[in-house]
């Protein structure tokens, strides 16, 4: 391998055979440019389901209060389930060590919202701080509602994006304006942004204020937690289901539900969710491979093919050195190194022209569910090393064949 | 130099057998010019595979510079040939990618000779071979004549024992022909020991000893007067 005159013996056939070795590396390069490129777009969408579950915190628990389907300690079926502030409280402290931000929610209904003389069709929603980052909604101006709107009683709103560009399109900025909620003015302090239009539809008031001012009592609508990150995703869905059967229990208790009537507290986990969509894109991914090894195989048995196309035109030249007195490994060494060599290039070609076009057009892919397609490195190089290994093994066999070549047969006379 | 008794060589033609080479029994001494003559079908290309190594006998001995050749594994073959022999064929066999100065090298580089050294060495045998302004030119860019003196030049590189020529000016016209005859015949002239297949009366006779082979037997071995190429040229 590290024989310079050999190095030079290869550079010189390579110069000299020009086209055939153009079109050996070519197979190759084509073959891990597909590879790489099919990896790619697996990766990307991978990326672009994740991202849709980026709507919300990935570690989010959601409660949702139904009717009681069954019949549980005399009480009917058919009952349904309301959620007061004292079940949040006391799940907050039950579960204390386990949530990492938590927020009890409230839809205002039966209100009228106007801004000046518009009214405006907007959902109004009594929330605490921490939502802000159960929602995982980015603030784009001002700030979200804070605990001293809470225990103050803040007459202030919270807009997503679309309102703003559909409302306050006049105006500079809506901060400081002020929306009408049934005849009580809000100032609006904070604009906020949200993967998806419909969520930004909405107006956030502090919970405290909707339920004192909208004669909400101590009634939520539902309840949502996240859970501290953990190291891994394993980890994380454990978690999640201790933490989600723990609150649905405590709640079917407070509540006297039986224990298997789901559906009058449903408790909805977007770990558990995610790790279905995880699953998938594993089986995805699986697939890309399945199909980018067939790939690899193809190109090897390209590459196998064309060595012995070469053996077979270079027979009476395999036949001349045997005669001047090449041993059969030098033969041999001869026909692998300059295997290797075309297959090492071209392949590290095709990964870094496929590499670079993932790289400039990937991050402008914007299709539903394929997001910035991209390959890791360490995958692709693997690649590379085990195309040149197995066009290695293709390459052997040609090569032992080109050292059988009979001297006296190769160099008769046509 | 080259000493073969009772050679026999058979080739396998399906089911049948076919005895090529029946007891040939032969010497050269060093510096000889020996032409080996015959019809097709006589054996003489096959004593020539079996003296250049390239083949291996059935039964009978073959003893090359006091080298006895038997049983070489292809490795051992491929040593030998390096450092024996030198072959020079009827359609010249030059590598067509490789200029002639290349050509003339590659025998060196299977003797690991270092490359600089290797280029000296093979520029010198063109220049000997009368070919020095042609060194960079590829096969294709030679003339028939050209082409077997740069396979001559080629065969002594390596300086070997011996040279082993098979039809050496078979697909050459007569005056082309005469003038490798010469080259041939001053290269004998500097002591080298030299073998010559043809079936050409002409050719043979420029020889210093003519051996005729017939259906696999030697049949006639005289020391002939040489005729010089070099009035015809």
């Amino acid at each position: 391998m590290f024989d310079l005159e050999r190095w030079q013996e290869i550079f010189d056939t390579i110069r000299k055979n020009k086209l055939r070795t153009f079109l050996t590396g070519l197979s190759v390069a084509s073959g891990i440019f597909i590879l790489v490129i099919l990896l790619g777009f697996g990766q990307g969408m991978r990326n672009g389901i994740e991202n849709e579950f980026k709507q919300d915190a990935s570690t989010s628990v959601w409660v949702w209060p139904g009717v009681t389907s069954k019949e549980y300690k005399g009480l009917n079926p058919g009952r349904r389930i309301q959620l007061v502030n004292e079940n949040y409280d006391k799940a907050s402290a039950m579960f204390d060590d386990d949530i990492e931000y938590g927020s009890a929610r409230i839809f205002v209904r039966g209100i009228s919202v106007n801004y000046g003389k518009e009214a405006l069709i907007y959902g109004v929603q009594g929330v605490a701080s921490d939502f802000q980052f159960i929602e995982n909604a980015k603030m784009v101006e001002g700030r979200f509602i804070n605990y001293q709107d809470e225990v103050s009683n803040g007459k202030v709103a919270i807009i997503g994006n679309k309102i703003k560009k559909d409302v306050f399109g006049e105006v500079d900025t809506p901060i400081g304006e002020f929306i009408d909620i049934s005849g009580i003015p809000f100032k609006v302090i904070g604009v906020f942004k949200e993967m998806e239009d419909r969520e930004e539809e909405r107006i956030y008031i502090p919970i405290t204020t909707a339920q004192r001012t909208f004669n909400g009592g101590n009634r939520l609508n539902n309840l949502s937690f996240t859970l501290p990150p953990r190291e891994n995703f394993d980890e994380a869905v454990a978690q999640a289901i201790d933490f989600k059967n723990g609150l649905r229990e405590y709640l079917q208790q407070t509540h006297t539900i039986a224990p298997d009537d789901t559906g009058a507290i449903e408790v909805w986990s977007a770990m558990e969710e995610a790790k279905r969509y995880y699953g998938l894109t594993n089986n995805i991914k699986l697939f890309f491979w399945f199909v980018g090894v067939c790939t690899i195989i193809a190109g090897v048995v390209g590459v196998s093919n064309i060595m012995m196309i070469v053996v077979k035109e270079r027979t009476r030249e395999i036949g001349i050195r045997k005669a001047l007195g090449a041993k059969p490994w030098s033969i041999i060494g001869m026909i692998l190194h300059e295997a290797i060599f075309v297959t090492a290039i071209s392949g590290f070609g095709g990964l870094i022209f496929s590499m670079a076009l993932l790289e400039i057009v990937g991050p402008n892919v914007e299709v539903d569910y394929i997001m910035n397609p991209s390959v890791n490195f360490n995958v692709a190089f693997s690649t590379v090393i085990v195309l040149i290994v197995a066009g290695t093994l293709a390459g052997f066999v040609p090569a032992y064949r080109a050292a059988k070549v009979k001297v006296i047969e190769s160099l008769r006379d046509e | 130099m080259i000493e073969i008794k009772d050679l026999h060589k058979s080739y396998k033609m399906g089911s049948n057998s076919l005895h090529v080479l029946k007891g040939i029994n032969f010497k050269v001494e060093e510096g000889e010019l020996v032409a080996i003559m015959g019809s097709s079908g006589s054996g003489k290309s096959t004593l020539l595979n079996i003296l250049g190594m390239l083949d291996g006998a059935d039964s009978g001995e073959y003893t090359l510079d006091g080298v006895p050749i038997k049983n070489l594994s292809e490795t051992k073959a491929a040593q030998y040939r390096n450092k024996f022999l030198g072959f020079i064929f009827q359609s010249f066999n030059l590598i067509n990618y490789k200029s002639a100065l290349e050509n003339v090298a590659l025998p060196l580089y299977y003797q690991k000779v270092p490359r600089k050294e290797r280029q000296e060495k093979a520029m010198k045998y063109l220049e000997r071979v009368g070919l020095k302004p042609w060194a960079d030119h590829l096969p294709s860019e030679l003339s028939g004549g050209q082409k077997q003196r740069v396979a001559i030049a080629r065969a002594m590189a390596a300086e070997p024992k011996v040279l082993l020529a098979d039809e050496p000016t078979g697909a050459l016209d007569s005056t082309t022909s005469y003038e490798v005859m010469d080259l041939i015949q001053k290269i004998n002239d500097d002591g080298n020991t030299i073998l010559v297949v043809t079936h050409e009366e002409d050719i043979a006779h420029m020889c210093k000893r003519i051996v005729h082979l017939k259906d696999g037997v030697i049949v006639e071995d005289k020391k002939v007067e040489q005729v010089r190429a070099e009035q015809y040229v």
